[in-house]
């Protein structure tokens, strides 16, 4: 797996973000910037799926939080309720949100246009709906409480700090598995996917077959990144599993540039920080303001984004600079 | 009530939901016709056609209670102006966004129309708040009694004014040169091009239509449900199904596409469970796709993608 990424600077970025992250509790004591960075890492987990489903399938999921919320309620009834092993139930967590992407992945792939956009936002409105309707499995509107802490032989993961770890090293893994895909035959194929479906049909690559393999992977992200938010706070709600969830995950991707994993952390990274930053302003702007009212930034960002720099505003930024360097170079 | 009042009954409000969701479908149908996008802001005009009806006809506190309106407008004009305001976004959403983004990918436009439905959702909540709030119903009086199940005076005119919409529709599509000029460019926009058809001017006339068509079901039905902010995206992904039932290419489809998901999910709430209501639509356009039959009536759009056009 790393010959194929040290063939790009990938393997240094990996290395340094790595380094970067593992310095990065020693430098603050404060528990918020700590919490933060753990919604980053989950975040980032499910964008860098997004990102390559939109990016290289040249599809839209408007219901990512389905399979972030399929993760997280799967690893909280199997291992509250059932008692199984807490890995066990993360890993079935990961499986069951794969195969439900899988499933629906087999009925959408087969008819050309959109129609994924709209099915995956019937899902999410489907899971919301079995998530507050089913109190007796899932605790309904009021949540779920108890999910045990994952540990390993004697070591209970339970502090913020512990999770810090724990979240980024998934978060890594997934970035370093994701670019190890991208960087391989099915990277490959996954680009002429996107370039031209008809041309890359021609040349033998079955793209059903790739888009459902890219969608079910998105998916297994998001179950993991759920698996891992469960056992982080112990307790979730439905409201955390919504459709503006999942439309925020896509304001990530979208700000992370399509089709770019180190994109999808800056995206998650970058949105967290305007949707804090927004949170308060607007408080203190219209005291009495109730309601999400950041959702006028996010659609924003959105249209200007695709409109302007539709290949995201990370890959944007970074041409940016690159051609700078290049005029500075010329004598 | 007999089951088989019950049954009627069902049926009834089962035609009166669904004629709202066959207008919205109208409205997805008129922009993917002519322009080839899916525009997930469709929900939000039936949003903007109530709330710009109800904040004129009567006395209303905008920007979370900063300013007051009190025009005391009558409600024909109250319904016209919600109407025509909306219609007005619907050409702004055409040429702020749309038309400067022409040239994106259909991956693209979809993310514009949902950014798009968000700031127009974000923006209804700055102005209107989180409260629900209604029309009067149009006419007074006692509901009719049709056998043993009741229709009430509104649901009659949310029927009614469908109907006549829809005569008004069919006529503008079929008897007037625009009317053709819009079907010629949903059949062929290059054609219709060279045959001397500003296609652009279809395209922003497209959006202005299906804004001002799918305001009319959000006024019509403002007077039975209360309408919040967030209504929109709810209402979008009906009136997407029941265009999908109904081919996602065909007016005709799209109303009876949207009449038949109104009565099957009348049923269902009745019969079934009042939870899930909201899931049936899905669980249907699962069962339309896993058929993959490109809806009941076999929509053209889906046999003209399949061979490549």
């Amino acid at each position: 797996m790393l010959n194929q990424i040290r063939r790009t600077p990938n393997l240094l970025a990996l290395i340094i973000v790595s380094a970067a992250l593992a310095v990065l509790p020693l430098t603050t004591q404060n528990n918020y910037i700590l919490t933060i960075f753990i919604l980053v890492g989950q975040f980032t987990i499910i964008t860098v799926g997004l990102s390559l489903l939109m990016g290289y399938a040249g599809q839209i999921s408007l219901g990512q939080a389905t399979f972030y919320g399929i993760g997280a309620y799967t690893m909280a009834i199997l291992s509250a309720r059932f008692e199984l092993s807490p890995w066990l139930s993360l890993l079935a967590g990961v499986i069951l949100a794969a195969a439900v992407a899988y499933l629906v992945g087999l009925l959408i792939f087969r008819l050309h246009g959109h129609y994924l956009a709209m099915a995956t936002l019937g899902m999410n409105v489907i899971l919301f709906l079995i998530l507050t309707q089913e109190v007796e499995w899932t605790g309904g509107p009021s949540g779920f409480r108890g999910v045990p802490d994952l540990s390993l032989g004697s070591f209970t993961f339970s502090s913020d700090l512990h999770y810090y770890y724990l979240m980024w090293f998934f978060t890594l893994i997934v970035i370093a598995l994701s670019l190890n895909i991208v960087n391989s035959r099915v990277g490959r194929a996954m680009r002429a996917l996107h370039t031209s479906e008809v041309a890359a049909e021609a040349v033998g690559i079955d793209t059903n077959a790739f888009k459902l393999k890219v969608f079910a992977l998105s998916a297994a992200y998001g179950g993991l990144a759920g698996g891992l938010h469960a056992t982080y706070l112990g307790f979730m709600s439905p409201g955390s599993f919504t459709i503006n969830v999942s439309i925020e995950l896509v304001v990530m991707a979208v700000v992370g540039g399509l089709a770019s994993v180190w994109g999808a952390m800056f995206g998650a990274g970058a949105v967290l920080a305007i949707e804090q930053y927004l949170r308060t302003a607007i408080k203190s702007l219209i005291p009495n303001a109730s309601g999400e009212h950041e959702i006028i930034a996010f659609g924003l960002i959105l249209m200007l984004i695709m409109i302007f720099m539709p290949q995201g505003l990370f890959a944007g930024l970074v041409t940016a600079v690159r051609q700078r360097r290049t005029v500075f170079r010329k004598p | 009530m007999s089951l088989q009042d019950q049954l009627l009954q069902f049926l009834l409000s089962g035609i009166t939901l669904g004629s709202i969701y066959a207008l919205i479908a109208l409205g997805f149908v008129t922009i993917y016709n002519v322009t080839g996008i899916i525009n997930f802001a469709q929900g939000e005009f039936a949003v903007y056609g109530a709330f710009m009806a109800i904040t004129v006809f009567q006395e209303s506190r905008l920007l979370s209670g900063n300013v007051a309106v009190n025009l005391g407008w009558s409600l024909p004009a109250s319904a016209l102006f919600g109407v025509v305001i909306t219609a007005l976004l619907g050409l702004l959403l055409y040429r702020l966004a749309i038309q400067t983004a022409r040239h994106a990918s259909a991956l693209s436009m979809i993310i514009i129309t949902i950014g798009a439905a968000f700031v127009l959702r974000g923006a209804a909540l700055l102005v209107w708040g989180t409260d629900p709030s209604r029309l009067p119903v149009f006419t007074k009086g006692s509901p009719f009694k049709i056998a043993g199940a009741i229709l009430t005076r509104q649901s009659v005119w949310v029927v009614g004014v469908t109907a006549v919409l829809l005569v008004l529709l069919y006529l503008f599509f079929n008897h007037t040169l625009t009317g053709k000029a819009l079907r010629a460019c949903s059949i062929n926009p290059g054609a219709a091009r060279l045959m001397g058809i500003n296609t652009k001017r279809m395209a922003l006339l497209a959006f202005g239509l299906s804004a001002a068509v799918t305001a009319v079901a959000g006024i019509v039905i403002v007077p039975s449900t209360f309408m919040t902010y967030d209504r929109g995206l709810t209402l979008s992904l009906k009136g997407f199904v029941a265009a999908i039932v109904g081919g996602m290419s065909s007016p005709v489809g799209a109303v009876v596409g949207g009449l038949l998901l109104g009565v099957l999910e009348a049923f269902s709430a009745g019969l079934l469970s009042s939870g899930y209501k909201d899931a049936i639509s899905f669980i249907v356009l699962f069962i339309v796709l896993a058929a993959r039959i490109g809806g009941l009536l076999r929509g053209r759009a889906i046999v003209a993608e399949q061979a490549g056009l």
